[in-house]
């Protein structure tokens, strides 16, 4: 791919090359002599003089030394015939550097292929029992997930904990896959314009008192009904979330952004807006199968 | 220089010869071709020793990756693998720094030994000499003495001198694969790599050929041919015009170094002249010219110290048989120091001002840096610990309030056998380490795991604490890294 609108100056950096190597060529030739003074008592010199007094020896190099010179400029001309370089040139191999790394990344699904395929044969709950699936999605994990949800899957403010049994979009095999290969986006909308601020206040210690937090009677028994205006369509009727939506259960003691009424309001006021990145670019769909088992087993130890 | 000098002599001389001995200026090839040595052989103490080297380098060579320790080869340098074994110790990427010792104590080696007798590395054990030592004598077995290999080379071609060229390469490319093979040996057992070569030649006795991989091909190959072509052909001129070494030691020289040197004193005025008759005013050197034919660089002794002189004192041993069987006293030409050849001294005074404080510098840092270093290996610890927190993920809290912190832990188990070790932590009030407490680690092998600390929030100020993690060994007390870390409240 040329970055040139016209084949011009393709043919002036080929020429400036061929004529600099052949130039090359010439003044090692024209080098290869030199106007030796040889004083008397035969000592031969190369006539320079440095510091009044010093001058240099003549002592001819061996021949095998200018062949080397020569042999760079038969390199250069062999390399710019075999590969690209001349201008527009393709070069004999027909060498590019997109196909040295398709070829590296073939060379190497080669060598994985069969192994990822032994992996891909099993089902989500077998990988999560082998240990050598594990061993390897452990480094798919590191490599990929553990940046936002920690290196043991912990998660941490904002990014969800993958060892617990709660799941914000599902936590069977089929849903972990599905949240890997096409990233996930979880949307509170902001509710603080709507509810008013004592609405808000309402709300959050209804939602504290859905699992059991400390909370003002007197303003749950007020949030209640707003919530049912608001929240349920996504949190349900008794606050159970929906993994459908990705809506979280708020009557458990898993908290994404921690538990307390300052967070709560917060959330209630600014809404949340949380995304999951797709990886479906990224991973192949073996390797989503491996890191699929490995998530899943972190769940299933407890 | 002067002009008209120059300018009188431009338009007259065109041959590369000078004719006249007085001044001229003509054009001169910059490269001319080398004229090949043949350096006749020497016998002596001097060349007893060099065969010494020989062996002891070249039985070290070709047999330390036959050896086998604990079931495996003893010398074996892994670079797949990335771990180097020596005999009990393997050495992994993270120990360079006694491959560095190794490297300081090599070239202050040189700085010593160059500033007390010159070359001896060149002259006796450079792998340049021992193989060109080894070729010349394959050389000599094969073609003859020098003056027969002489005759030999200026010979028509034909079918005799055809089948001794022949033999001789045969020869030579014969050993120089077993020598690229023995090098590529180090580096991949040899064992199997000699099953993969036999089979190559198809020798493996009826069962499928195994090949050897194109990279231990390319090894073997190129090793060989540097072999071959160096101690075949090139010999000389990697030390003349190749080896930058040949080039810097003349700055580590200085007039209390030993050299070989010619006694002029003694040796002029030269000249031949019939064995046991008086001498008259001429001095000890007959001019019978086998310091010149002995030389492996084909120069000139007398002519006093040159860069080409690569210290092997060849033309020692060959000026001394001279001189016994002239009956002169030994050592016209010897190893001697520019001040004691300048101001006549004696043996004893010479070898006084050799130890002079640059040597004894010298030697008390070598030693001082092969005691530490030895001290260093002895008391290494076979196992390595790295902690890394978690970057993205800073403190979380989890049920009951406690914070956590998330690290990954890469423990190595340098030794070759399975171990259990215990980990615990401390540096901070209410401080636990969740999880499994003690890991098995095969042997050399590395093993990564992520490790949870909890504490008190009540018990800990806001911000970032140091904290150390303890990795014990289960089975030894003494093998226990401490590795620092930080711990984030918020």
């Amino acid at each position: 791919m040329s970055q040139f609108t016209s084949g011009f100056w393709d043919v002036y950096i080929g020429l400036i090359s061929l004529v600099s190597i052949i130039a090359c060529a010439v003044f090692l030739k024209l080098q290869s002599v030199r106007r030796i003074e040889t004083k008397e008592g035969g000592t031969a010199t190369t006539g320079h003089v440095w510091d009044e007094t010093l001058t240099e020896y003549h002592h001819p190099l061996p021949r095998w030394w200018s062949w080397l010179f020569y042999l760079t400029v038969l390199f250069s001309l062999v390399y710019l015939l075999l590969y690209p370089g001349l201008g527009s040139w393709k070069g004999v191999l027909g060498w590019t550097q997109v196909g040295q790394l398709e070829a590296e990344n073939a060379r190497i699904e080669a060598k994985i292929g069969p192994l990822y395929a032994e992996f891909a044969a099993q089902d989500v709950p077998a990988l999560a029992k082998s240990p050598e699936a594990m061993a390897i999605g452990q480094k798919l994990f590191l490599n990929h997930c553990a940046q936002c949800h920690a290196s043991d899957g912990g998660g941490s403010r904002g990014f969800p904990n993958l060892t617990d049994k709660d799941w914000l979009w599902g936590g069977t095999p089929e849903a972990i896959k599905t949240t890997i290969t096409e990233g996930r986006v979880g949307v509170m909308p902001p509710w603080g314009p709507v509810l008013g601020e004592e609405g808000v206040k309402d709300v959050a210690h209804y939602v504290m008192s859905l699992s059991g937090l400390a909370s003002d009677s007197i303003r749950v028994a007020r949030g209640k009904p707003l919530f049912a205006q608001t929240c349920v369509a996504c949190h349900g009727p008794e606050g159970k979330g929906n993994p459908a939506l990705g809506a979280p259960n708020l009557t458990d003691k898993t908290w994404l952004y921690g538990a307390g009424e300052a967070v709560i309001t917060e959330t209630i006021v600014k809404g949340r807006n949380n995304q999951m990145p797709a990886h479906k670019n990224i991973l192949t769909p073996e390797k989503i199968h491996l890191l699929a088992g490995y998530v899943y087993s972190l769940s299933q130890g407890q | 220089m002067q002009n008209d000098e120059t300018a009188a002599t431009r338009g007259a001389t065109a041959s590369p010869t000078p004719e006249a001995a007085n001044a001229a200026v003509m054009n001169q090839p910059l490269y001319v071709a080398a004229a090949k040595i043949y350096p006749r052989a020497v016998h002596g103490w001097f060349a007893a020793w060099r065969w010494a080297l020989v062996w002891v380098t070249q039985l070290v060579f070709y047999g330390g990756p036959w050896l086998r320790w604990n079931d495996r080869q003893a010398l074996l340098f892994d670079i797949a693998q990335r771990k180097f074994y020596i005999f009990g110790v393997v050495f992994w990427p993270q120990d360079v720094i006694y491959l560095t010792i190794l490297l300081v104590i090599s070239a202050l080696s040189l700085f010593l030994f160059t500033a007390v007798a010159g070359r001896l590395w060149c002259g006796y054990a450079c792998p340049q000499t021992v193989y060109t030592e080894i070729f010349l004598w394959i050389e000599r077995l094969i073609e003859g003495e020098r003056n027969q290999r002489i005759r030999l080379d200026r010979g028509d071609w034909g079918p005799r001198k055809l089948g001794l060229k022949a033999a001789k390469h045969a020869t030579w490319i014969a050993l120089a694969l077993w020598t690229g093979f023995t090098f590529v040996g180090y580096f991949t057992p040899i064992r199997a790599l000699g099953a993969d070569a036999l089979g190559l030649l198809g020798w493996n006795a009826g069962t499928p050929a195994p090949a050897l991989g194109p990279w231990a091909t390319f090894w073997i190959l190129f090793y060989g041919f540097a072999t071959y072509g160096n101690a075949g052909w090139m010999r000389e001129q990697v030390c003349k015009y190749m080896c930058p070494y040949a080039r810097f030691q003349s700055a580590m020289f200085d007039r209390d170094t030993l050299i070989i040197t010619y006694d002029g004193a003694r040796g002029e005025p030269r000249g031949g002249r019939a064995r046991g008759r008086d001498k008259g005013t001429l001095g000890d050197c007959v001019d019978c010219g086998i310091c010149v034919q002995v030389c492996p660089t084909g120069i000139d002794i007398r002519e006093g110290l040159q860069y080409e002189c690569i210290g092997c004192a060849a033309c020692i041993d060959g000026c001394n048989q001279v001189m016994d069987k002239m009956a002169y006293p030994r050592g016209l030409i010897r190893y001697s120091t520019q001040h004691a050849l300048d101001n006549k001294l004696g043996v004893r005074a010479m070898w006084r001002r050799v130890f002079r404080p640059r040597i004894l510098v010298y030697t008390a840092v070598l030693w001082g840096i092969i005691f530490a270093a030895a001290f260093a290996l002895v008391v290494r610890i076979p196992l390595k610990v790295d902690i890394i927190r978690d970057r993205a993920a800073i403190a979380r809290e989890v049920e009951g309030g406690l914070i956590e912190n998330v690290y990954r832990v890469q423990l190595m188990n340098t030794q070759e056998t399975a171990r259990r070790f215990r980990l615990s932590v401390e540096g901070l009030p209410s401080l636990v380490l969740v999880g499994e407490q003690t890991l098995e680690i095969t042997g050399a092998s590395a093993r990564l795991v992520p490790i949870k600390l909890r504490v008190q929030p009540a018990q800990v100020q806001a911000g970032k604490h140091p904290v150390t993690l303890v990795v014990q060994a289960e089975d030894d007390a003494k093998i226990l890294v401490r590795e620092k870390t930080i711990f984030i409240v918020r």
